[in-house]
């Protein structure tokens, strides 16, 4: 009984210890001012999430290049991307996208995602939020 | 009240055998009603359109098999600590559960991550810990049934499970720890909800189906694990007998 305790203690703090060590690559992206910040692997492909930020995306006329700016509200990081992209990438909504630092300071992109966050609406009641927000703003802006 | 009266395989067969079929309706009369409400009166989502309804199923699947775990684990840690065989049997009855929970919660998962995030899978911390989630099940489960002697294989199975713990905390704070695509907690005890209201009930009265269904078929479970172990007792073919 003793030795099954001591044994079971042992393993809770190797587990422990294991994850602490992989702390750093159980991240499944860097925000951009990590990458600004060069917290971000260098030389090698890692993924960069924030915000798609408002009016940044532009659509190329003659092939599925996509250029847009993902952002964390502190530092921004122009994405340039070649594909197809998912449903709910928004601008003004949460974009998790994989690929390569450029030495220019853009991100070659090979794979974008969507994030979804975790509120859950009917189309009226987001409606209805856009709404109060804008009038929030009028109301700032006078 | 005399614990140990019920947990005596004598006593707590027969008391199975009456519960079950009732937490078996429950289910299903619960679930008809959640699944009404999640594809039929719950409105549409504005940012998701009809893809999300999969939450009416993959969010209680995964609530369960997070649950069911620590259950199982609670009655290994007894049956380490107070030898009762029915806690041991009652581990093992649990696991098959918990194995399908995790799996539905992976899969329906899955399934809404390919038209929202545009894969099925990625190695984010939440979804890698919910896959461990069932590989720890079905270590569970294989360790148990490698073993011949069965009290020998209660021990490494609860030791098992025991370590597996670990895991629970970190399945259910990876979205806050670390940087995950799984998005945050829509519902948690310590927010108000982040959704609308009749999807909400929607949601709660199908985690409370998949309470009734784990209840319901760990208790048929036990029993035939009950029948498998004590049948050399004199009680059980007593009990039988009565039954036939």
């Amino acid at each position: 009984m003793g030795w099954i305790m001591a044994g079971l203690a042992i393993l809770g703090v190797a587990v422990g210890l294991i994850l602490n060590a992989f702390n750093s690559s159980l991240v499944f992206y860097f925000s951009p001012s990590q990458v600004v910040n060069r917290e971000a692997p260098q030389g090698r492909a890692f993924r960069v999430g924030g915000l798609v930020e408002a009016g940044s995306v532009q659509r190329s006329q003659d092939s599925l290049e996509i250029r847009f700016r993902v952002t964390d509200t502190v530092s921004t990081i122009p994405v340039v991307y070649q594909g197809i992209l998912p449903d709910l990438f928004r601008e003004g909504k949460g974009v998790v996208a994989q690929g390569r630092l450029q030495p220019d300071g853009s991100f070659h992109a090979s794979e974008v995602l969507a994030k979804h966050d975790e509120n859950y609406m009917p189309p009226e009641a987001a409606h209805a939020v856009e709404q109060a927000q804008k009038a929030q703003k009028t109301v700032v802006a006078k | 009240m005399n614990f140990y009266h019920y947990a005596a395989p004598a006593t707590f067969y027969p008391l199975a055998g009456k519960l079950w079929p009732w937490f078996a309706a429950i289910a299903a009369l619960l679930g008809l009603i959640g699944l009404y409400i999640g594809f039929v009166v719950a409105p549409t989502d504005a940012q998701q359109g009809e893809v999300y309804r999969v939450i009416f199923i993959h969010v209680p699947a995964a609530w369960m098999s997070m649950f069911i775990y620590l259950v199982m684990a609670g009655y290994c840690a007894l049956g380490l600590a107070f030898k009762t065989r029915l806690s041991a049997m009652m581990a093992s009855a649990l696991a098959p559960t918990g194995a399908m929970f995790t799996f539905v919660a992976l899969w329906t998962g899955a399934l809404w991550g390919k038209p929202t995030w545009g894969t099925w899978w990625a190695w984010d911390a939440r979804m890698t810990s919910e896959l461990i989630l069932l590989f720890l099940y079905l270590g569970f489960i294989a360790l148990q049934s490698a073993i011949e002697d069965p009290r020998r294989a209660d021990r490494a199975g609860a030791v098992l499970a025991l370590v597996g713990v670990v895991n629970i905390p970190i399945i259910y704070f990876s979205v806050k720890w670390w940087n995950t695509l799984h998005q945050g907690a829509s519902v948690s005890l310590t927010a108000a909800p982040k959704m609308a209201e009749t999807m909400l009930w929607g949601m709660l009265i199908m985690a409370l189906a998949a309470w009734a269904y784990a209840i319901a078929m760990s208790l048929l479970r036990v029993r035939a694990i009950i029948i498998e172990r004590e049948r050399q007792t004199e009680w059980l073919v007593e009990a039988l007998e009565a039954e036939r």
